[in-house]
């Protein structure tokens, strides 16, 4: 493991070792991401990284989720049993997803409206429920929140670089703002379901390429 | 998962810890709930609003101040203020002639039910504004219909006149392939989003044969102060 954390860079490799909550910070970012690492979540990285807007929003409302979910899971750790803490988790996580769905449409009407139904299908993300199993109901609300603000982070990366890539080949443009002469044909490919798999698959193949590259050079 | 299973018998865990924490957990969740449900249905419902005025405003263009028309049970319209039941929206321009009414269709598309806003000017018994309201359908192709401007252009005089007795439309709004269209009630269709602009078409023609005739023959209602 340390020697990947010298992948990540020398500088924070000191910062790891000064304080470990950096590094759980880190590791969600880079050597551990969710999508390009663990490959977690999948449901809505293809479902809604078709455009860049609606991948960081709902990157951001995943985090967001993660990050509250984690904290409370952590406060209450000593005091759920462990027979009933799946179910505890869930309802945690679900409440999370309601204010979150509830704090969308407060923000913009038409947000809610294209990310649809993928604000509810958070709940059975994963990535969230396997970080409060695997992390914050064994470790302190500090290193709980680092871990929660990383993998979180990683994953609107993640996202974003999907949601980026389709938007500009799928509809030219970039937030909304036109990026090419009118008589760009767009790739409609890439804005459909099948798009979004070639776009995770070119990000993998980018990220396993990078990866061996350097276990190489240690 | 625990060790006690290889020694020895599972002991019964004890129940009360765990509804202590299911119970307590489940009460303050609720209450969370509750309290952000509380706190952004104002804004929500602004918004809500908002959005519908401005839709309002797309699809009946110059208008300034808008009021909202209930039909009643006897089929009869009248002015309102609430927004229950089924409701027509009328928009005049600054000096405060009629510029027509906004109403509300919906119909299956491809993907789910499709909520679309037009505008209809009861004077020249035309269609004049199109806009929708909500749609699921497939992002790249069936939600042309929100933004291909020569399927747009369709809806800025369509012909939906009626017959002599005022009981129903003249000719029915047909869609038509993509260029095919040749007469003023024909809606040409996009290439790649056929079922999408054919469903807007249906959903138009479906929606106009039941208000033509009823805002028609109740004009005054509009104008009256």
């Amino acid at each position: 493991m340390s020697a990947e954390d010298k992948n990540i860079n020398q500088g924070s490799l000191q910062m790891a070792n000064a304080k470990p909550s950096t590094d759980e910070f880190i590791k969600g970012l880079w050597r551990d991401n969710p999508v390009f690492v663990q490959v977690l979540g999948m449901c809505p990285v293809l479902a809604v990284s078709n455009t860049a807007l609606n991948a960081l929003a709902m990157g951001l409302a995943t985090t967001f989720v993660l990050l509250m979910s984690n904290i409370l899971v952590s406060l209450l750790r000593n005091f759920i049993p462990k027979q009933v803490r799946i179910a505890s988790y869930i309802l945690i996580i679900a409440t999370f997803v309601t204010i979150t769905d509830y704090a969308i449409q407060a923000i913009s009407v038409e947000l809610h409206k294209s990310l649809g139904a993928f604000i509810s299908l958070i709940v059975v993300n994963c990535l969230i429920l396997s970080r409060a199993e695997a992390f914050a109901s064994k470790n302190t609300l500090g290193k709980s929140i680092a871990d929660a603000l990383g993998m979180g982070l990683g994953f609107v990366f993640a996202l974003f670089c999907l949601g980026a890539v389709r938007e500009i080949l799928g509809s030219g443009t970039f937030f909304d703002i036109a990026l090419f002469p009118s008589g760009f044909q767009e790739w409609v490919v890439m804005i459909l379901p099948a798009g979004g798999f070639f776009t995770l698959a070119i990000w993998l193949l980018i990220f396993n390429v990078f990866k061996e590259r350097k276990q190489k050079d240690e | 998962m625990t060790d006690t299973s290889q020694t020895q018998v599972l002991e019964r865990p004890k129940s009360t810890p765990m509804l202590k924490a299911m119970v307590g957990i489940g009460i303050a969740c609720g209450l969370l709930i509750v309290m952000t449900y509380e706190g952004t249905l104002p804004r929500i419902e602004r918004l809500k609003k908002e959005a519908l005025e401005q839709a309002i405003f797309r699809v009946l263009p110059g208008t300034v101040t808008t009021k909202t028309f209930l039909l009643s049970d006897a089929q009869k319209l009248e002015e309102t203020t609430s927004d229950e039941g089924t409701l027509v929206y009328a928009g005049y321009d600054g000096s405060g002639d009629l510029l027509g009414i906004a109403i509300e269709g919906s119909g299956q598309g491809y993907a789910d039910i499709i909520r679309i806003l037009y505008g209809y000017n009861p004077n020249t018994e035309k269609i004049i504004g199109f806009y929708v309201l909500e749609s699921k359908e497939t992002p790249g192709l069936g939600d042309k219909i929100e933004k291909d401007e020569s399927f747009l252009e369709n809806f800025v005089a369509l012909d939906v006149s009626l017959n002599g007795d005022l009981s129903t439309i003249q000719n029915e709004v047909v869609p038509v392939k993509a260029g095919a269209k040749e007469n003023p009630w024909e809606v040409d269709g996009i290439t790649g989003a056929t079922i999408s602009s054919r469903a807007i078409a249906n959903i138009m023609n479906e929606s106009i044969q039941y208000w033509g005739p009823l805002i028609v023959q109740q004009k005054e209602e509009f104008t009256a102060d």
